[in-house]
C-alpha cells in the first residue's frame, strides 16, 4: 500500500492551463490535493473539470504550467509513466479480456507475471470474486462500474482519478456506489480526484470539493463551507438553493454590519461578507431556504429580538412530506423560497397569507453586488 | 381452409427454404457434375456415375498448375492488401490530415469502376512502364483492387470502437506498442478478418483483370474460361467442390470454436 505519511504524496498544479485555438477550456490554474484525500471538481458540463483531470492523467498535454506528484514533474511524462490511474466514464473495460485479464492488465503491462493473488484480492475487495470468468458485457452497469476501480485500484496509484465514474448508473445505484467508492478510499487510503456535476454527490463523497466555472475554480473548501460561506452567486445557486436580497450597506460596528433593504435592517457578520462593505455601498445578501421561519403576520409580536426579518406573502406552496416549501413574494425579493420542517404545521400558512420571514443574523452571507443573481442557476438544474 | 392455414403459419421457413435452394442449386449440379462421365468433351449432359476425376485432380495437363498460381497470388493479395488496407482505415478514422477527405472517396474508386475498364487502363499502364506481364503484375493489380474491399470492412470496425479503450490502456502501463497489440488489433481482428476473406475469395477468382494482365502467366479462372472453349474436364468439377467443401467446414469450425469459448466463459 501507499506511504500515508509520505509528506510529499501530494498533486500539485501549477499554472496549469488549456487552450483550443481561441477557446479557452481551462484558465491557469493553481491546485494542491494532499495526499490521501478525496478530493471533488464539481461543475456543469464544459467547465473543464474534466480536461483539468485529464491533464493530470497524461491524456492531454497542457498548454502552460506543470502536474506534479509526490514532487516529482510528470508534465512531460506520457500517461503510461505516470503513477496514476483513471476510471473512466464510460469505464472502458476491454470488451476483448475477461474481466480478470481487465483487471490484471495493468499489473501484466509492468512485467509482473504471478498477479493471480492480488487480482483475487482486488476482484473481492469489489465483491465481484464470482465473476472473474465473465466477460465486461455480462456484467451490470454497477458491476461493470466496480470492475474499472479495481483495474485502476490494483496498481496502487499515487492518486485515482475518477471522471464521472457514476453518471451511468440509476439513482438509487448511484447512492450505493458513492457510500462503496468511499469505503474503498477510507480503505486503501489513496487519493481519489473524482469529477462530477452532481453537487450532491460531490458534497457526500468528499472531503474538498472544488467548484469549476467556466474553466476557473471558484472556490475551495469542506463541502459544509462551500454550502454555507459561499463567495460568489454561482456557488451559493450551484450547490443548493439561495435568497438574494440587493441591500445598502448602512454602518458597521462590532464586527457587524447593518444593511438597509426596503424599509427594513438586516444584519449580516462582517466575517461572511466576501464583498467590500463601505457605508453607501451595494451588497447582495444570502439566505439559505432552510434557515428561514415562517411566520404569520398575526403573531409577528411572538418572533424574539435580534433576528433578521423581513415581511411577504405566501405565493405557492408544496408539501413534500419532510418538509413544505414555499415560495414568498416580498417587497425586497420576487421568488423568496423557504424551506420549513412539518414539525408543527400552522395551518393558516396557506398561498395569499401575510407572513414574516426571520432568520438568525449567523446565518446571512453577503456577496459581491456587481454579479448575476441567478449565475449558475441553470447548471444545477 | 386448413391448406391455407397451414401455408400461412409456414410462409417464412418456406420462402427461406427456396431462397437457400436458389443459392445452393448450382453448387450442387457443379458437385453432382464431378461424378459425371461425359462422352465426348463436354461435361454438361449427365452421362453415368464415375469416380475417375477425383481420383486424378491432376489428370488434365496445366490444371493444377493454374491452380498452384491462384493460390499464390490469392494468398499475397491477401496478405498486401490486408496489412495496407488495414493501415489505411485506422489512418482514415483515427487521424485528420490533408486530402483525408479525397482519399476516403478514392478509395472507393476500384470498386466503382466497371472492372474491363480498370483492367484495360492497367494493362495501358503496365505496356508503358514497360513492365513484364506475368505472375508480378497479375499481383499488383489484385492488392489494389482487394484493397477498398479491405479498408471499408476494417474501417467500419475500427469506426465502432471507443477511443477511451486505447486511452485506458495507456493509463494502465501500456506504450503505444503495447496498446496496439494487446487492445487495437484484437478488438479490430474480425474486421481485418473478414476484410481478408474477402480479398482472398475477389483475388482468387478475378478474371477480367487478370486475363488482361497476366501475360502468359495461367491463372485457375482463365484456366476454366479457356479450357470452356475446347472441352470442360470433369477435374474444374472436382476442384470447385473441393474449394466449396473446404469453405463450409471453414464456416463449421469457426463456429465451432466460437460457440466452445462462449460457454467456458459462461
Amino acid at each position: 500500500m501507499t506511504n500515508q505519511t509520505d509528506p510529499t504524496g501530494d498533486v500539485r498544479l501549477t499554472g496549469i492551463a488549456k487552450t483550443y485555438g481561441a477557446f479557452t477550456a481551462v484558465h491557469p490554474l493553481d491546485l494542491t490535493v494532499p495526499q490521501g484525500s478525496f478530493f471533488a471538481l464539481l461543475g456543469a458540463s464544459g467547465c473543464g473539470k474534466t480536461t483539468t483531470l485529464r491533464m493530470i492523467a497524461g491524456l492531454e498535454e497542457p498548454s502552460a504550467g506543470t502536474v506534479s506528484l509526490g514532487g516529482q514533474d510528470v508534465t512531460a511524462l506520457p500517461p503510461y509513466k505516470r503513477p496514476v490511474n483513471t476510471v473512466f466514464q464510460s469505464y472502458a473495460l476491454f470488451p476483448h479480456l475477461d474481466i480478470f485479464e481487465n483487471v490484471a492488465f495493468g499489473l501484466r503491462r509492468r512485467g509482473l507475471r504471478s498477479v493471480k493473488k492480488q487480482v483475487g484480492e482486488m476482484l473481492d475487495l469489489v465483491q465481484l470474486g464470482e465473476q472473474a470468468r465473465k466477460k465486461p458485457h455480462q456484467l451490470s452497469g454497477g458491476q461493470q462500474q466496480r470492475v474499472a476501480v479495481a483495474r485502476a485500484l490494483i496498481n496502487h496509484p499515487k492518486v485515482l482519478l475518477l471522471d464521472e465514474p457514476l453518471g451511468a448508473l440509476d439513482l438509487k445505484l448511484r447512492r450505493q456506489m458513492q457510500l462503496e467508492l468511499k469505503r474503498i478510499q477510507t480503505e486503501v487510503g489513496i487519493t481519489f480526484i473524482h469529477v462530477t456535476h452532481d453537487q450532491e454527490e460531490a458534497m457526500t463523497m468528499a472531503d474538498t470539493v472544488a467548484v469549476m466555472n467556466a474553466g476557473r475554480v471558484e472556490q475551495l473548501g469542506s463541502p459544509a463551507d462551500l454550502y454555507e460561506n459561499p463567495n460568489t452567486t454561482f456557488v451559493a445557486n450551484f450547490l443548493g438553493t439561495s435568497n438574494f436580497i440587493e441591500a445598502e450597506v448602512d454602518s458597521r460596528s462590532g464586527g457587524e454590519i447593518v444593511l438597509k433593504a426596503g424599509g427594513g435592517k438586516l444584519v449580516l457578520p462582517e466575517a461572511r461578507c466576501s464583498a467590500p462593505a463601505t457605508a453607501g455601498g451595494k451588497v447582495l445578501v444570502g439566505v439559505r431556504p432552510e434557515k428561514i421561519s415562517l411566520t404569520h403576520a398575526d403573531d409577528a409580536g411572538e418572533i424574539p429580538e435580534g433576528r433578521n426579518r423581513i415581511t411577504g406573502k405566501i405565493a405557492d406552496s408544496s408539501f413534500i412530506g419532510v418538509s413544505t416549501q414555499y415560495v414568498v413574494d416580498s417587497p425586497v425579493c420576487a421568488d423568496f423560497e423557504v424551506y420549513a420542517q412539518n414539525i408543527d404545521r400552522d395551518p393558516r400558512l396557506v398561498p395569499g397569507a401575510e407572513v414574516v420571514l426571520h432568520w438568525n443574523p449567523a446565518h446571512t452571507f453577503g456577496l459581491d453586488a456587481a454579479q448575476d443573481a441567478d449565475a449558475g442557476v441553470e447548471e444545477a438544474a | 381452409m386448413p391448406f391455407v392455414n397451414w401455408l400461412k403459419r409456414n410462409l417464412v421457413v418456406i420462402a427461406g427454404l427456396l431462397t437457400l435452394g436458389y443459392l445452393l442449386l448450382p453448387n450442387v449440379i457443379v458437385t453432382v457434375f464431378s461424378f459425371n462421365k461425359p462422352k465426348g468433351r463436354f461435361n454438361y449432359q449427365w452421362q453415368q456415375f464415375s469416380l475417375d476425376a477425383w481420383k486424378d485432380p491432376c489428370g488434365v495437363s496445366d490444371l493444377c498448375g493454374s491452380l498452384s498460381v491462384s493460390l499464390q497470388i490469392a494468398v499475397w493479395a491477401t496478405l498486401g492488401a490486408t496489412l495496407l488496407g488495414t493501415l489505411i482505415a485506422f489512418a482514415l478514422v483515427r487521424y485528420r490530415f490533408r486530402a483525408r477527405g479525397a482519399v476516403n472517396s478514392l478509395i472507393f474508386l476500384p470498386m466503382a469502376m466497371p472492372e474491363v475498364v480498370m483492367a484495360a487502363s492497367l494493362l495501358t499502364l503496365f505496356l508503358n512502364m514497360g513492365a513484364q506481364l506475368g505472375f508480378w503484375t497479375i499481383l499488383i493489380a489484385h492488392i489494389m483492387f482487394c484493397l477498398s474491399f479491405v479498408v471499408t470492412a476494417v474501417k467500419a470496425r475500427v469506426m465502432s470502437m471507443d477511443p477511451k479503450l486505447e486511452e485506458a490502456a495507456r493509463d494502465l502501463y501500456a506504450g503505444p506498442f503495447q496498446t496496439f497489440v494487446r487492445v487495437t488489433l484484437p478488438i479490430a481482428a474480425p474486421g481485418i478478418a473478414a476484410g481478408a476473406l474477402l480479398a482472398f475469395a475477389l483475388s482468387f477468382d478475378d478474371f477480367i483483370i487478370t486475363n488482361f494482365n497476366a501475360g502468359s502467366t495461367v491463372t485457375f479462372p482463365m484456366f476454366v474460361w479457356g479450357s470452356a472453349q475446347r472441352g470442360t474436364p470433369v477435374q474444374i468439377n472436382v476442384i470447385g467442390t473441393t474449394m466449396f467443401v473446404v469453405a463450409v467446414l471453414l464456416v463449421l469450425a469457426s463456429m465451432a470454436v466460437g460457440n466452445r469459448r462462449n460457454r467456458q466463459k459462461a
